[in-house]
């Protein structure tokens, strides 16, 4: 998957958008499963944001019926914090159980055993890897203002 | 000299940073002469039957308590598992003091509604409580427990002699003493709410106060907690007996508790008037014999919903866990430690008022347990503004514009 990816430059940092899969609006990525299910991560955008995650909870248990962008749980970093809300509505089947006690796995395997939950839901509304880069684009300035802004 | 508790609380999760500064602090004060450390998971997960909140029931005199919470949310928390005290003073991580203080100033000039803590006997001795995420470092946690080692050592005489009656301002509890503390001085010590077994012939304790203890009023039936050993002169426990002893340490973190979440009631602002347990739809709050509001079924509540927090008129309603400071139970609005990403991160536009963000949190709860959302039936509007909009606001509105 290296090799194919694209890119987003945040700054000095390189951004690493593989383009085996799909994103959301909200910075997860989604991958469909061979069993019909959509699998959920951070883009590697989101995890640079937040830099080193200790902290993840989710405010209900799987299986769960969600809407898109309902507000499902909470990520904290040693400097930020942010609630997570669903890619896309549907049924949320499971959480990734092994990051609840060590969440490490976020900022070491994002796109693989990082993943943070599986929803049973339509797909349509994901990005494709270079429609999510022309997010990021978008967004870009918008973002650093922010953080800025917070930071003052 | 009485020895000093100290409890250090520690963080949910493994971080490991926040487990150094715990330990640190904890190899440094075993070092102290005259201290108890007792260390328990994160208080609030326990249940109040837990093996570690019944040692925190068990704790006989002042104590400093250290956890990664605000100190408000911390001290209510304990107060409703039965570990009670009046709020001392904490130096550390209090840079407000003139503003907040000019701010009570103002507040106590214009008339009060009646709080519950007006009514709630408070044992006699301090608890501290100081937020672990106010400093980076060991060392300023370390000096400001010896400072109150220090200070506690002295205000144990003091207490002893109480100040009943004479309307004497406790800043941090902002009751009045001879309101809100009723007789629970030297010998005034109350074992069971509902049977005030008070020497009412000290002649320290006021008419006004012997006449509430006779025929109590609104009284509650919320727990009181352990009566300070000491303060009642009685002979100390065992193994407390050497106030100036090496320290102990004790800990209590076996269990691995499950994250729980639920309300914690602020009495020092809340006025009893029950719009919480109008609006929350899940069975979460109760009364007590008394008709007092408590938080009856805590494990009833929607975790991440904050809702009832913001139709509280008073803002008393705090939950420890919440990201916004001022849910969490920070002393005023103020700022949070850390950035937030929600909106980056796909937050929706939420209502305007908190009474709106209340009634679309609520919906969603209703709907998640399958039942009809109710909008905004039974949410009465508040007439002051919910929150001041600021720069960051602005930011954040050209964020919206954006759909980011």
């Amino acid at each position: 998957m290296i090799d194919d990816s694209l890119f987003f430059m945040m700054g000095e940092y390189q951004a690493e958008i593989p383009v085996d899969r799909s994103y959301a609006r909200n910075h997860m990525w989604g991958q469909l499963q061979a069993d019909g299910r959509w699998r959920f991560g951070l883009s590697s955008y989101a995890v640079r944001l937040l830099q080193d995650v200790y902290f993840l909870d989710w405010e209900m248990d799987a299986p769960a019926a969600v809407s898109a962008r309902q507000e499902i749980g909470a990520i904290e970093s040693k400097k930020a914090e942010s609630s997570l809300y669903a890619p896309i509505g549907g049924n949320l089947l499971q959480f990734n159980e092994v990051l609840m006690d060590d969440p490490s796995a976020i900022n070491l395997d994002k796109y693989g055993a990082g993943w943070l939950l599986e929803i049973e839901g339509d797909g349509a509304s994901l990005l494709s890897p270079q429609q999510y880069v022309s997010l990021l684009e978008d967004v870009w300035q918008e973002t650093q203002r922010t953080i800025k802004g917070q930071l003052n | 000299m009485a020895r000093l508790t100290v409890v250090v609380s520690q963080a949910q999760g493994r971080n490991p940073e926040k487990r150094k500064l715990e330990e640190e602090i904890i190899t440094r004060l075993m070092l102290t002469r005259g201290i108890d450390v007792l260390v328990t998971p994160h208080f609030y997960d326990l249940n109040s039957e837990s093996t570690a909140m019944l040692a925190l029931q068990q704790i006989p005199g002042h104590a400093v308590v250290l956890s990664w919470m605000f100190p408000r949310a911390a001290h209510w928390l304990m107060d409703r598992n039965g570990v009670r005290g009046k709020l001392g003073t904490v130096l550390l991580g209090n840079d407000e003091d003139d503003e907040q203080e000019e701010l009570e100033e103002a507040k106590a000039s214009v008339e009060q509604p009646a709080r519950v803590i007006d009514h709630r006997p408070v044992p006699d001795r301090y608890l501290y409580h100081i937020d672990l995420r106010s400093e980076k470092a060991t060392d300023p946690f370390v000096e400001e427990v010896l400072r109150i080692q220090r200070e506690s050592a002295v205000s144990v005489v003091s207490l002893g002699l109480g100040s009943l009656g004479t309307g004497e301002k406790t800043s941090a509890a902002k009751a009045p003493a001879a309101k809100g503390m009723i007789g629970l001085g030297a010998s005034g010590v109350v074992s069971d709410v509902a049977d005030f077994s008070v020497d009412v012939e000290d002649e320290r304790i006021s008419p006004e106060a012997r006449e509430r203890f006779s025929n109590p009023t609104a009284d509650t039936a919320l727990p009181l907690g352990p009566i300070n050993d000491l303060l009642n002169g009685q002979p100390a426990s065992e193994g407390l007996a050497d106030g100036n002893g090496e320290a102990t340490v004790e800990r209590m973190t076996e269990s691995a508790a499950k994250r729980r979440w639920y309300p914690v009631i602020d009495y020092s602002r809340c006025t009893n008037c029950m719009e919480c347990i109008d609006f929350c739809l899940f069975g979460v709050y109760g009364v007590d014999t008394l008709d007092t509001i408590l938080v009856d079924q805590p494990d009833n509540c929607r975790k991440g919903c904050p809702a009832c927090s913001r139709v509280c008129p008073e803002n008393a309603i705090m939950f420890p866990q919440h990201k916004t400071p001022a849910i969490a139970g920070s002393a005023e609005d103020s700022g949070g430690f850390k950035i937030d990403l929600s909106k980056l991160f796909g937050a929706p536009d939420e209502g305007k008022s908190a009474e709106e963000i209340a009634a679309r949190e609520r919906d969603e709860q209703l709907m998640l347990t399958g039942r009809q959302p109710l909008g905004m039936s039974g949410v009465k509007r508040r007439s002051k503004e919910a929150t001041e909009r600021d720069e960051l606001d602005a930011l954040m509105d050209q964020l919206d514009e954006l759909d980011v």
